[in-house]
C-alpha cells in the first residue's frame, strides 16, 4: 500500500538549518532518522506531517565518544552501530546486549537509539538500559540547548518531553562506577522482530549499589527506586531475590493486551528480574554469561 | 514536490523523479523494473523487501526513495547476472524454498552475514535471518544450506 498521505521533505546541512526548518512548521514537521517507525506511521496513517526533516545530511551526529568516565551516543546512531562499536563492547557492554535484541538485523541496521526513544513505545528496548545509566538527553531547540534527565524524558505512552521546534542531539551519561555488571533481559514471542512483551535492565556497582529498569509493565520504560533501596548493599541471595519480587508490584502496572495478559507479565517479570540480578553480579565479579546472551 | 534523485542500483545510474511519498520498494519495483524485492507486509516485519543500501540489509518499505538519493542499492538481480551464484546454487540444490517469495531477502540477509563473517555458526546464521520470514519451510532447509555452503554441515 502506498503512503496516501502528502508531505515535502528537506535535508537540512547543519544543525541551524534542521532547527529553522523545525521552528518554521512546528507541529507540522516530523524528524526522520532510520525511518523504521516514521516511515510505518506515514504509511498507516498515523502522523500527516506538512514536511519530513531529514536528519542525515548533518555532519557530526553518528558519533560514539567516550571521554573519561563520559559516553555520548549521537543522534544517527543505529543499533548495528553499536554492536560494531569496540567502546560499547568494551566499556558499556550492557548497551551491546540490548541493541542484539532489537528486532532484526535490516532493522538495527537502519533504527537509532535516539528514534526508539523518540518514539517512546512502552516496550522500547533502549528505555530501561538507558534509566539505569541514567541518561542526559542533549536537546536543541529555537532557544538554544537544554538537558532533559531520562527519568524525566518519558511522559506517557509514545510521548516524551521533546518540545515542538526541537531535536535530539545526542545522549550523554556518564559511567561514575567503572566496575559494574550489568543485564538486559527481553521477553518476545519470537526471534527476530518483536516488540518486548517486559524487559528488565540491571546495573550494579563493586559496592552492590543496584539500579533496575523495567520495560513494556507501564505507560513508559520505569526505574524501579524503591526495589534497588530494599536490596542496596546485599549480594543475590534467595532472602534478598524474595525481597526484589515482592517489590514488582509496587514499581509495575502492567496490562493485558495483544502481546501478553497481566498474570503473564508479573510472572516472567518475577523469572526475569532474578536472572537480570544474577547476571549482573556475576558480570561484576568477572564471570557469567557473556554479554549479548538471551538469560530466557 | 517532485525531486529528482540519483540511484545507483546494481551498478547503473539511475535518474528518477520521484515524489517524497513514493519509498525506495516502490520506485525499485514499479520505476525500474526491478522485481525481486517483494511487497509483503510494508510494517518492517516481514523482511520480504529487503535490499542492501550501502552493504547493509534494509527494508525498502521502510526507505524514502527520496532518502536514498546518491546511494548504491543491490538487489538479488545484481548477484545472479551470470546464472544463480554458488549460495544460490547451493540454495538450489538443497531445495531450500519453496514458494520463493522470501527467497530474495534471505539471499541477501545471509549474503551480508558472510561478507563480514565467512564462517558463521549455526546461531549466527539463524539470527541474520531471524527478521525474514519463511511461511513454507520452516527454515531447516535454509539454514542447512548456509551451513553447507560454509562448509560446516553434520550430512
Amino acid at each position: 500500500m502506498p503512503i496516501a498521505h502528502e508531505f515535502d521533505y528537506v535535508k537540512p546541512a547543519s544543525l541551524d538549518e534542521a532547527i529553522a526548518v523545525l521552528a518554521e512548521h512546528g507541529e507540522g514537521a516530523r524528524v526522520l532518522a532510520g525511518g523504521t517507525d516514521v516511515v510505518a506511521l506515514l504509511r498507516n496513517g498515523a502522523i500527516a506531517p506538512e514536511v519530513v526533516v531529514d536528519v542525515k545530511g548533518i555532519e557530526g551526529l553518528a558519533d560514539i565518544q567516550s571521554a573519561g568516565d563520559r559516553l555520548f551516543i549521537g543522534p544517527l546512531v543505529t543499533f548495528s552501530d553499536l554492536i560494531e562499536s569496540e567502546l560499547i563492547r568494551k566499556r558499556f557492554p550492557l548497551f551491546y546486549e540490548m541493541a542484539v535484541k532489537v528486532a532484526s538485523k535490516g532493522i538495527r541496521n537502519r533504527a537509532t537509539i535516539v528514534g526508539n526513544i523518540c518514539s517512546a513505545v512502552p516496550s522500547c528496548d533502549a528505555g530501561p538500559v538507558l534509566l539505569v545509566y541514567e541518561a542526559r538527553v542533549l536537546i536543541l531547540g529555537p532557544g538554544g540547548e537544554r538537558t532533559v534527565h531520562i527519568d524525566e524524558w518519558f511522559t506517557g505512552p509514545k510521548k516524551t518531553d521533546l518540545q515542538s521546534g526541537e531535536l535530539v542531539v545526542g545522549l550523554e551519561m556518564s559511567s561514575s562506577v567503572q566496575v559494574c555488571g550489568g543485564s538486559y533481559v527481553k521477553l518476545g514471542r519470537y526471534r527476530g522482530e518483536d516488540l518486548a512483551q517486559v524487559s528488565v535492565a540491571v546495573l550494579v556497582s563493586s559496592d552492590y549499589e543496584y539500579h533496575v529498569a523495567f520495560g513494556a509493565v507501564g505507560p513508559t520504560p520505569v526505574r524501579a527506586r524503591k526495589l534497588e533501596a530494599a536490596i542496596k548493599g546485599d549480594k543475590p541471595t534467595d532472602e534478598m531475590l524474595e525481597v526484589a519480587r515482592k517489590f514488582i508490584v509496587r514499581e509495575t502496572s502492567p496490562i493485558t493486551d495483544i502481546r501478553a495478559t497481566v498474570e503473564y507479565r508479573v510472572h516472567m517479570l518475577e523469572v526475569m528480574l532474578e536472572r537480570g540480578i544474577r547476571a549482573a553480579v556475576a558480570r561484576l565479579n568477572g564471570g557469567g554469561p557473556e554479554y549479548g546472551t538471551r538469560h530466557i | 514536490m517532485k525531486h529528482s534523485i540519483t540511484l545507483n542500483v546494481n551498478g547503473e545510474e539511475w535518474d528518477v523523479d520521484v515524489a517524497p511519498n513514493e519509498t525506495l520498494l516502490e520506485v525499485l519495483r514499479e520505476r525500474i523494473g526491478i522485481k525481486s524485492p517483494k511487497v509483503g507486509c510494508e510494517t518492517g516485519d516481514c523482511g520480504a523487501c529487503t535490499v542492501i543500501l550501502d552493504g547493509k540489509t534494509v527494508r525498502s518499505c521502510l526507505v524514502l526513495a527520496v532518502e536514498a538519493d546518491g546511494h548504491g542499492v543491490l538487489t538479488v538481480e545484481a548477484l545472479s547476472k551470470d546464472g544463480p551464484n554458488e549460495l544460490q546454487q547451493m540454495f538450489i540444490d538443497r531445495n531450500s524454498f519453496q514458494c520463493g517469495f522470501c527467497a530474495p531477502g534471505i539471499v541477501l540477509a545471509v549474503s551480508e552475514l558472510l561478507a563480514t563473517n565467512p564462517s558463521p555458526t549455526e546461531d549466527e546464521v539463524k539470527e541474520a535471518i531471524a527478521g525474514n520470514l519463511c511461511r513454507c519451510t520452516g527454515y531447516t532447509p535454509i539454514v542447512e544450506a548456509v551451513m553447507e555452503f560454509v562448509g560446516k554441515d553434520e550430512a
